[in-house]
Parts: structure tokens; sequence; C-alpha cells
């Protein structure tokens, strides 16, 4: 462990100038990262916010000298604690690594090691560089669960990654990362993955952590809100530039740049609640399972309204998505009854006739797997129009130029691939595919959540301006509370399987909420540097009250 | 019962049936063949009546159905029969008794072959991927590949010109008898053994390699790196224990192949194995021995990729540790 001496706070930790990191790709060096500055004092916790592609995780790894295979360091110096990164061996960074710069990847899932139990995980770097013996590792990490609110901290470190959650997983490695007290930590996206719910009590344990013993940290991440939780001060990066850095306070009441303004968009965005009861699609009292053994929907029922957008929110696991593949007839339920415009639904996808099946539309959250890498646009839209609408040649080519304009792309991507083309656009091509079966239902599933945010409002309003031209209903799968806000009519709201509420977006979003409705709003983080304090607060007085 | 127990129990079941149901194919195939033990020891010039007492006397007369499910019951409990030839005279030869010695030989090449290339592929394999696109990497693969794409007589012949005709470290052919003593047939036998260590190493080297790179494109090893792990502790630690799987299939497959596919390397080498007994029990279309040959190379492959498939139970500790 480093002294105590060393640890004066206040003192520049990080000094990085002029930085500029190149990526190979298509055979030639693109800059990824274009001169950034960034200085860091010791215990200071600094957020990088920006889109994908801002070169916000380039730039953390680079805080550790470190860059990813295909990209290279072309500029600048890094320098930590006196020491220059760039000019560093290998050997000389590796000693640095895990003992005095650590670093929390953002799917600890995918980070730990299948094969090890946690615990060897965590103790790895200190036992490996011998900064302590095993066992005073595993006694010093077992301490660390606890201080990280792990459950059984004595003996969850025996037990393997897949055995245990994601939220205590992404814990468990802060604890890894803290094991050898580091002076920096980097905090890499460590709760994109998780659900809102979760994420309070993972950012709540970080952040708990990481003052206890005053450690720098860089905080990466593309939620404004999460970042002012944790973060002092705030750097906004985009393509690879520095927006606008500030204080993290001075930053949320008053940021000077209009892009730094525009990572609000979707918050911003709200559509007028209307209700109708002209009924298309009802579910009604649904049961499904996957093995037979649990129930994955427990006694569903949901109506949606014609050209209405009704949301279902939930965690994950909550059995939204399973619901939509009920509908759809993927996983054929175990009871109840789907009625589409008062006729019941075939169960089976195999004995619905095309017709049903075009009425029915879906829509995925990843356009990258959804869409066929090989086939052009003209086919992608164009195989729909001729399998349920009978469209060929010429007739085809000009209905798919329409569906383009109609998702404000233009005739030039006809002939474009999937790869051609940026995640929003490969999103509206799949829009498009599926209104090119002029379908009464799309059933969206999450289809915003793996966007940046300013492409989620494109592509939101997009599909509202759809829907008014159209008439055509959604079922919006999500589980993000803001992207609910901005479009639905009607929300409902799922937990273990089970409709928890339902109603008008009005009725739902305001109080009095049954428990998890309630606990799910309040875990959506708020663009109030004290939002964490004070529901933690409001938490921890409420269970004293009930204990 | 623990999920893997009654995993592995499930495999062997099912290794079982699979068993039987080459035995099938096998004596149906052999049945199909054009021409026949009797028709082949009296020559063309047979009356038809000397075939047919012929046939009476080796029980060849009987349905084929009968004759399988006596076979089969036979074999189960470990009697192959007796070989055709010598039955008709005085004394019988014990199928079982005919094939033990030259299955030991077998055993004995293919064990001596496998204890040099399985671990040498895999180190190879695990430098080439720690230090890939180097000239190391470069040579293990060109020359490894280089031996792979020999056939096996050729690589067998230039073995012999330049160890035993050169050199004269070794005996040009490797007969061994019952008596010859163990560190003699080791001896006798390395010449072979290095032979069939070229034939495979390639594909295990290869394949360990890209186990080991695909795995070191996972998360969890930048993790690992980025954590201070040194390099051939990231691959020892966290590459290999996740390889096992892929690994120990293609071990396996090379394993089986040293049993089931030697005849050309012992025909060469005039070295008295399994695959030999069976070519020369064929051209005489001696069917209990063809049989019994061919049942153990079908037992081999299924044994050993049921210990590939139990390997990558094992070594997956989601199988091992379910939640």
């Amino acid at each position: 462990m480093v002294t105590d001496k060393k640890r004066v706070k206040g003192e520049a930790l990080l000094d990085i100038k002029g930085l500029k990191i190149d990526g190979f790709s298509d055979d030639v060096w693109n800059p990824i990262v274009k001169g950034i500055d960034l200085t860091l004092k010791r215990g200071e916790v600094l957020g990088l916010i920006g889109e994908s592609g801002a070169g916000k995780s380039t730039l953390g790894l680079a805080a550790m000298g470190f860059a990813r295979p295909g990209c290279r360091i072309s500029g600048g110096s890094i320098m930590f604690d006196g020491m220059d990164l760039i000019a560093a061996s290998e050997e000389q960074r590796r000693a640095l690594w895990g003992s005095r710069i650590a670093y929390v990847a953002q799917s600890a899932a995918a980070s730990f090691n299948p094969a090890h139990h946690i615990i060897d995980q965590t103790v790895e770097t200190a036992v490996a560089h011998n900064i302590m013996t095993r066992e005073k590792a595993e006694a010093d990490a077992r301490d660390l669960y606890k201080r990280l609110q792990l459950p059984k901290p004595d003996t969850i470190g025996d037990r393997f990654p897949h055995q245990v959650s994601g939220g205590q997983l992404q814990r468990a490695m802060t604890a890894m990362a803290m094991s050898c007290r580091p002076d920096l930590i980097i905090f890499d996206e460590p709760t994109t993955a998780l659900d809102v719910t979760t994420q309070v009590e993972v950012l709540a344990a970080m952040r708990d952590i990481v003052e206890q013993f005053d450690t720098a940290a860089i905080y990466i991440t593309h939620d404004l809100a999460v970042v002012a939780q944790m973060a002092h001060r705030i750097m906004v990066l985009r393509y690879g530039n520095l927006v606008e850095e500030s204080a993290t306070r001075a930053m949320l009441k008053a940021p000077t740049q209009e892009y730094t303004r525009s990572l609000w968009a979707v918050r911003k965005l709200q559509k007028p609640e209307s209700i109708s009861d002209d009924i298309a699609l009802r579910i009604h009292n649904v049961d499904a399972s996957y093995s037979g053994a649990v129930k994955v929907l427990d006694n569903v029922t949901v109506q949606v309204p014609r050209g209405r957008t009704v949301a279902v929110v939930g965690e994950s696991g909550s059995g939204k998505s399973t619901l939509a593949r009920a509908i759809t007839g993927l996983l054929p339920p175990s009871r109840g009854e789907i009625y589409f415009n008062g006729k019941p639904l075939p169960r089976e996808l195999k004995d619905r006739d095309k017709d049903t099946l075009r009425r029915i539309q879906m829509i995925y959250q990843s356009a990258d797997t959804a869409l066929n890498p090989r086939q052009k646009v003209r086919d992608i839209i164009g195989r729909p129009l001729e399998f349920y609408l009978g469209l060929k040649g010429a007739d085809r080519d000009r209905r798919v130029v329409e569906l383009l304009e109609s998702i404000e792309l233009n005739e030039s991507y006809i002939d474009r691939l999937p790869g051609e083309m940026s995640g929003g656009q490969k999103q509206r091509i799949s829009i498009a595919r599926a209104l090119a079966a002029e379908p009464e239902i799309i059933i969206c599933d999450e289809v915003t959540s793996a966007l940046d945010q300013i492409v989620q409002e494109e592509i939101l309003s997009l599909l509202m301006r759809l829907q008014k031209k159209t008439n055509v209903s959604y079922l919006f799968i999500t589980h993000d509370i803001a992207t609910v806000r901005a479009i639905s009519d009607e929300i409902v709201v799922m937990h273990q399987g089970k409709v928890v509420q339902q109603g008008p977006k009005s009725q739902v979003l305001s109080p009095p909420f049954p428990a998890y409705t309630e606990l799910l709003l309040s875990s959506v983080p708020e663009m109030d540097p004290d939002w964490l304090t004070g529901l933690l607060a409001k938490r921890s007085k409420k269970a004293k009250v009930s204990a | 019962m623990h999920p893997v127990l009654r995993t592995v129990l499930q495999r062997l079941g099912l290794g079982i049936v699979t068993l039987l149901a080459v035995s099938v194919i096998i004596f149906s195939s052999l049945e199909m063949l054009p021409g026949g033990y009797a028709e082949n020891v009296l020559g063309q010039s047979a009356t038809p009546e000397t075939v047919a007492a012929f046939k009476r006397d080796l029980g060849l007369d009987r349905p084929a159905t009968v004759r399988y499910f006596e076979w089969i019951g036979n074999a189960l409990q470990g009697d192959f029969g007796s070989s055709y030839s010598g039955l008709s005279g005085s004394m019988k030869r014990d199928v079982s008794a005919t094939i033990a010695p030259r299955l030991y030989n077998t055993f004995f090449l293919a064990a001596m072959a496998a204890l040099i290339a399985v671990p040498l592929s895999l180190l190879l394999g695990a430098m080439a991927a720690l230090y890939r696109n180097s000239w190391f990497d470069r040579i293990v693969n060109s020359v490894t590949l280089t031996t792979i794409a020999m056939p096996e007589f050729f690589i067998a012949y230039i073995l012999v010109y330049v160890f035993a005709v050169k050199l004269k470290l070794f005996y040009p052919n490797s007969t061994v008898s019952i008596g010859t003593p163990f560190v003699e047939h080791l001896y006798r036998a390395a010449l072979p053994a290095i032979t069939m260590t070229l034939v495979i190493i390639a594909h295990m080297m290869r394949m360990t390699r890209a186990a080991i790179i695909n795995l070191l494109a996972s998360p969890y090893i930048e993790m690992a790196q980025l954590k201070g792990v040194s390099k051939s502790d990231v691959i020892r630690q966290h590459a290999l224990p996740n390889a096992w799987a892929p690994i120990a299939t293609v071990i396996a497959f090379n394993l089986a192949y040293l049993v089931v596919g030697v005849v050309v390397v012992e025909v060469v080498f005039v070295y008295p194995g399994i695959g030999q007994l069976m070519v020369d029990a064929v051209s005489s279309r001696d069917m209990p021995v063809v049989q019994a040959c061919a049942l153990i190379f079908a037992a081999t492959y299924i044994l050993l990729n049921l210990l590939a498939d139990v390997v990558s139970i094992v070594t997956n500790p989601r199988l091992l540790h379910p939640k």
C-alpha cells in the first residue's frame, strides 16, 4: 500500500497535455482524440461526458498509458505523479496498473473471468505485485465487500461471477479496483448496463468508497445526470475535442455550449397525452413461460388503443420483452387470450395468416443485428413490400423511395449496405421496414436504448410524426423513464412478470404511486448534484420508520 | 444428482446407443460386400455344393439378423468369435487373441505419439498466440502446415532416409513382437511415433492458437492486462482455463486419428498394429476380424469424443457450479 504522506490532497496527480490518439480503420489512421488537456488533483473526481465516438473511453484508458489494439498515442504527454506514461516501458506501466491506477469496466459480467472465483480475481493484483500476502489481501477484500454493501461479504467472494447479479458484480469490480488502494480509478460507464433501481445502489457504493479512501477518479459516462452525482468537475467531449469544462454545479446551472444543452434533449421531448377507447389489441389474462416452471408473464392484461402509444416499462427480467414475444406468436401463451380488432389471435405464429402477420410488425433494439449486413436497403425494405403486398420491380422501388422519404432519408440510400450507415440511420431503416408492411401495430422493443441522446430524440420524434400520419399503434417497450415521459399516452409498469400499474400517462406519473412505481421513478437520476444524497437520505429515513 | 454427473451419464448412454447403431452399419455393409470368404478360399471353380457346405461349416447359411445378434451379443461380452482363417482346419483362431497384441502395439504407438504431440502443440499454440504475427509465430505456423500438407508416407520415408539410412540412429523398420522389451519397443517405435506427431501437431497447435487468440479479445483479458497481470499469466491464468473446451475437442479428434488412421504409417514401417491386420482381413474377407477392428475403431472415436465433451463440461463453471 502506498504510504499516507504521498496522499496529499490538492496536489496534481495526473497531467495530460495536448493528447492525440489515432485509431486504425479502413486502412488509415484517423484521429479519435484531437489534442486534449486534462488535469486531475488527488482526491478529485472528474466526469468525462460525451456520446459514442466522442473519444471518452479512449481518453480514459490513455490516462493509464494504455491504448487498445488498433489505437496509438500520436502526440502529447501523460504525466502521472511525475512519471511520463508515454515514455515509460511496458514493465513500468504494468507495475502501476492495478496497484496505483485501477480500471472499472462497463460490463462487469464480461470483465470478470468466468473461470475463477470472484475473490481470486479481487486479490490478484495485490498478491502478484507483492503488495500484500494472500491472507491479508483476502481479509481486506472481504472488508471492501462489506463497505460496498455486498450481501454476505464473507462468502460472496467464493462464488463464480455468473452466480451473482450484475449490480453485485459491478460492486465487486469496484472492490477489485480498490484492493491496492490506488491513487486513481478510471470508471468507464460502470452503470450503463444496469437497471435504474440497481444503478442507485451501485452509484452510492462507488461514491462512498471513493470518498472514504480519498481516491482520485475519472468517471466516464454518456449520462449527464449520473455524472452530476459523482463528479466534482465535468468535461464535455465531442468528436475527440473538448466542448466545455467546468465545476459540476456551474455546468448544470449554466451550460455555455449549445451541445451541452442538447444532452438534455430527450428529457425535454414531451408528447401531449391523448386517450382513446378504440382498442386495437387486447391482451387478456395471459401467462407465459419458457421452461414451464417459472411464469415469465403472470396474468397480464394490457390494452393498446388505435393510433396511440402504450409504453411498457420495467427492469430487465420484468417480462416486457416476453410480452412482445407472446403477442407476435413467437412464444405462445400458456393461458389467456390475445384479441386483435376484437377477434382472438391464433396463439402460434404458424397458425396466423399472412394478413394478420402483416398487421403486427416489430422493431428491435439493435439495428446492427436486426438488419442483414449483406442486403442493401432496397432489399431490406423491398422484401416486406413484395412478401405482403406483392409489389415488384419499379413499383417496389418507387415505394421504397417513398418510405425512405417518410423516414427522412433520401433516394441515395437505396443502394447502401447497413455497414455504410450510422446507428441512427440503421434504426430508421428498421422503422421503414416495419412501415413497409402497412401495419396497425408496431412493437418497439427498446428501439432507442443503444442510441445517443440526440439521435434518440430524432428517432422518437420521427416515430411520433409517423403515428400521426398513419394512425399506427405503438407498444413501446423500454426501461428508460425519460423515453416513457416523452412519447407515451398510456403506461404499463411491469415487475417480475406482473403488471404493477397501468393507466394514462398523467395518472401513472403522478402520486400516489404503488411501491414499485415509486421505487422505479425515484431511481431515475435527475440533473441535480444533490439528487443521490437526497434520495439516499429519504430512503434510509423511510427504512428507519418502517423498522 | 449433480447436473454434471447426469449430463455425463446421458452422454455415456448416447455413446452406447451410437456404438450399437454403428455395429449395425458395420455388419450390414460387410454383408453387402460382393464375394465372400467361401468363394475367396475355394476359388472360382468351386461348385455351388462345396460353397454351400463351406458356408454351413462357418454358419453363414443362417439369416443375417440371427448372425448379427449372435455376433453383437458375444461381442458385448468380449467374445468376437473365431477368425475364418484356420476355422476349417485343425486349429481355431480366436479373434480376440488375434487382435489383442496388435491392439496393444497400436495403442503403444498412439500413446507415444500423443505424449510428444499434445504437450508440444499446446505449448507452441500458446506461444504463437502470445507472440502472434511475430517471426516465431510465422515459422511455427509454416513448419507445422508443411508437415500436415505432406502425405504421411512421404514424411515417413524422409525420416527413414535421414535418421535410419544416413545417420543410422534408428532402424528403418519397426518390427516388434510380443516378447520385445519395453525400452526396445520404445526405440523401435520412435520413427513411426515422430511421423504421427508431425502429422497431427499442426491441427492441434493451430486450434490452440486460434482458441487463445479468440479469447484474448474478451473484455476480461483487457481487464487482466489493466490489472497489471504479466503477459504469460494472462495466457495461463485468464485465457487457457476458458480455452479447454475447443482444445479438448481437437485433441480428442487427433487422438482418435492416432488409433484409426495409422494404417499407412504401420505399413511403411512394417509395424504390426491393428491397421495392418484389418487391411489383411479385408483382403481375405475374414469378416469376424474386420468387424471386430471396425467396432474397436468406432468405440475409440466415441469414447474420445465423449471425453472431450466431459472436459468441456467440467471446465465450464456455469455448468459445474450452477446458480
